[in-house]
């Protein structure tokens, strides 16, 4: 990326701005010719969206809530981007995440908060990083595609959780496959219990997220391990000349990653559910991938992406109570909209913005002759 | 005797399970094969499945219906392409990108045509594919064995079904006995070989995505309009991602491909007929949690055979070379 600035004369920060910027628009554009179709006035889709993600304290305590989330799945992409590695298993590592954290609320409630914290969150990290592990270490030493693996490893999260929410961890005399609640001092502190604001699911998980977004920034820019994994992730036969092995840090990588996606388990079982229930990754492994994007894997692009999406979420909830013809998967379409826009053709308008503002940088090139 | 008829049964419901798997693997073949990975199979099933069942309502036409079904699948593909091949974007993002759209899509859609909270309305006889007899099914049924196989397994399937199977020696074909094949096959493999000898690689590319366009959507014209009579929200529930893991696990070659996906087939189907089949409440201890576990071990053997394939544990799977990285001709 900014190599392509380089070489065309482009301000830096028409590449690491606008265009992330521009590519959100242009997938907005799309979202309100789909909203004008059938039938509705996007302005006032819009309107509604971001008072209800903005508008009152209540709303931006669920963007929040949701922010958290995204961040979690968007910096666990973002660190495997680093060493070239895509990984799309953000839904298994977060389930096996969340499965950890249940089983210490759920086994070790006997033990006080203070050391409840820590034990789940590190239950959290190292159920997400086991799930990752393998793909990484078939990545790793036999090759084998961590796209594939990861994509077949979150179906396999997905089954061993029905099973073991509808075997064996379900509370007894009970039909829908859930576990029993757990222990009320085991619970994240909400935020509205700590601060004078209005109800919401906006819990300690939030710090713990931004806490996760600094470890990153150190990790990837401040540490030799960060460096080896983006040297490996820029070029792997470079990184062999210069001593560094690929395959231990590919496998380094999708852990970290794995562990991050975890996390989101604390988000969900610890802060907000308060139990084991099915599919509480919801999505947001693979909005993940659009988090990760947007943000130019960099932590706090992250958090300024994943507050979008986070908006786009409550939004679209508040959206969906006004306009019932627009319902919550009115979201899901403007975030495939946006993994499109801002992904896989990050490009398109790009030539354009060579055309603009390259040239200029030309002329003042010739200018200063 | 009630033996086989059980063996008839499972294996009918194998081929019913199969057919969107065998069609769908084919159309990944042919884009995989051209150096295109496709994670979009899914998304493109979803959307034609709507398009089908959709266009089915509306007009009281299956044909309509498929057509329907073909050409959102091919836009899809046509999307997939401009992203990958035209801009060079990243495959697997844009892939993923086309299931999450489709899949909020498909439910807006249909919420704004139907109002039935994304489901269409049941599709009339007309907008369905329905069961063929076949000539002197019915007098041979009676005949042990061989009446029962032409009866039960052969004939009484929709056309779809036909389709399916005729698919797969009809890709054998195309793939390996064809001049389009041989370039389709060079293109996955080496495309500057292919730019070299003056034969677009955007070009065969673009015609392999097309055919898989195709096929996936026959494929989700099948679940809207012959499995089922209606679209629901999630319809294909991962049956694009099976096809794909089916697709790896025949490695890439029509036949092992559609017998990977009979073999997913069958334990879908044995999956479904297990749950709850045993007494479970009479067992005890360590064969309880076995039985009870087993259906679930079932449906996950798919993905665990492709792992322990990938990791070289059963033979070996090696992609077409060039699949997954964008052809620049200055390269």
């Amino acid at each position: 990326m900014a190599g392509a600035a380089a070489n065309t004369g482009v301000p830096r920060w028409v590449a690491v701005g606008l265009l992330p910027v521009i590519n959100l628009l242009a997938a907005f554009l799309v979202s309100g010719l789909v909203i004008l179709a059938i039938g509705e006035n996007p302005l006032r889709a819009l309107a509604i969206l971001l008072n209800g993600a903005f508008g009152y304290q209540e709303g931006i305590g669920f963007t929040l809530y949701f922010t958290t989330n995204f961040i979690f799945t968007g910096l666990a992409v973002a660190v495997a981007f680093h060493c070239g590695l895509f990984n799309i298993g953000g839904e298994g590592q977060a389930t096996l995440g969340g499965l950890g954290v249940g089983l210490v609320l759920l086994y070790l409630d006997f033990l006080p908060f203070v050391l409840i914290l820590p034990v789940a969150i590190a239950a959290a990290v190292v159920f997400g990083a086991a799930w990752s592990y393998l793909p990484g270490l078939l990545q790793a030493k036999r090759g084998s595609h961590v796209v594939i693996t990861t994509i077949m490893f979150n179906f396999i999260a997905s089954a061993l959780m029905v099973y073991l929410l509808s075997q064996i961890l379900i509370k007894p005399g009970q039909m829908s496959p859930e576990s029993r609640e757990v222990a009320q001092h085991t619970w994240m502190p909400f935020m509205h219990d700590i601060f004078p604001i209005a109800r919401s699911p906006w819990n300690g998980s939030f710090i713990v997220a931004l806490l996760a977004c600094a470890f990153l920034w150190v990790f990837v820019w401040h540490t030799r391990w960060g460096y080896e994994i983006r040297t490996v992730g820029a070029n792997a036969s470079a990184a062999v000349y210069a001593g560094i092995s690929p395959s231990r840090n590919i496998i380094l990588a999708m852990v970290i990653s794995g562990g991050l996606a975890g996390m989101l388990g604390v988000n969900e079982i610890m802060g907000v559910n308060h139990r084991l229930i099915l599919n509480f990754s919801a999505g947001y492994g693979f909005v993940g991938i659009a988090v990760s994007l947007m943000g130019r894997n960099h932590p706090v692009g992250i958090v300024l992406a994943s507050l979008l999406f986070g908006a786009l979420f409550q939004g679209g909830a508040d959206l969906a109570f006004e306009i019932p013809k627009i319902t919550r998967e009115m979201v899901v379409f403007i975030q495939g909209l946006v993994i499109l826009f801002a992904g896989a053709l990050e490009y398109l308008f790009w030539p354009f913005l060579v055309a603009v503002f390259g040239r200029e940088a030309d002329t003042a090139l010739a200018a200063a002759e | 005797m009630e033996q086989f008829d059980f063996v008839i049964l499972m294996l009918d419901a194998m081929l019913r399970v199969s057919v969107p798997l065998v069609l769908a693997a084919m159309a990944g073949l042919f884009s995989e094969r051209s150096g295109i990975v496709d994670i979009g199979l899914e998304g493109k099933m979803l959307g034609a499945a709507f398009a089908a069942a959709a266009v089915g309502a509306l007009t009281g036409s299956v044909w309509l219906g498929l057509l329907a079904g073909i050409l959102a699948s091919v836009a899809l593909a046509m999307l997939h392409g401009y992203a990958c091949i035209t801009h060079n974007g990243n495959q697997v993002v844009s892939g993923v990108a086309i299931n999450i759209m489709v899949a909020g899509l498909t439910v807006v859609l249909g919420i704004a045509l139907f109002s039935r909270g994304g489901q269409t309305p049941q599709l009339p006889a007309e907008a369905r594919f329905t069961a063929l007899t076949w000539p002197g099914a019915e007098a041979v049924a009676d005949v042990p064995i061989l009446g029962a196989l032409y009866s039960e397994l052969l004939s009484g399937h929709n056309l779809l079904v036909y389709v399916a199977f005729l698919a797969v020696p009809a890709t054998w074909w195309v793939v390996y006995r064809t001049r389009f094949g041989l370039r389709l096959r060079a293109v996955g493999e080496s495309p500057e070989a292919v730019d070299t000898a003056g034969i677009s690689v955007a070009g065969m590319r673009y015609r392999a995505l097309i055919l898989t366009g195709i096929l996936c959507g026959v494929a989700g014209a099948y679940l809207s309009t012959a499995q089922s009579a209606f679209f629901v929200r999630e319809m294909s529930a991962g049956k694009g991602f099976i096809a794909l893991a089916a697709l790896i696990f025949g490695k890439w070659r029509p036949v092992p491909v559609m017998l990977a996906c009979l073999l997913f087939g069958f334990l879908e189907a044995a999956s479904a007929r297990l749950q709850g089949a045993f007494d479970v409440d009479n067992a005890s201890g360590f064969v309880r949690e076995v039985l009870t576990g087993l259906p679930f071990l079932i449906d996950v053997l798919p993905f665990i055979l492709v792992v322990l394939l990938l990791a070289g544990f059963v033979g070996t799977a090696v992609a077409p070379k060039a699949s997954g990285i964008p052809y620049v001709k200055e390269r």
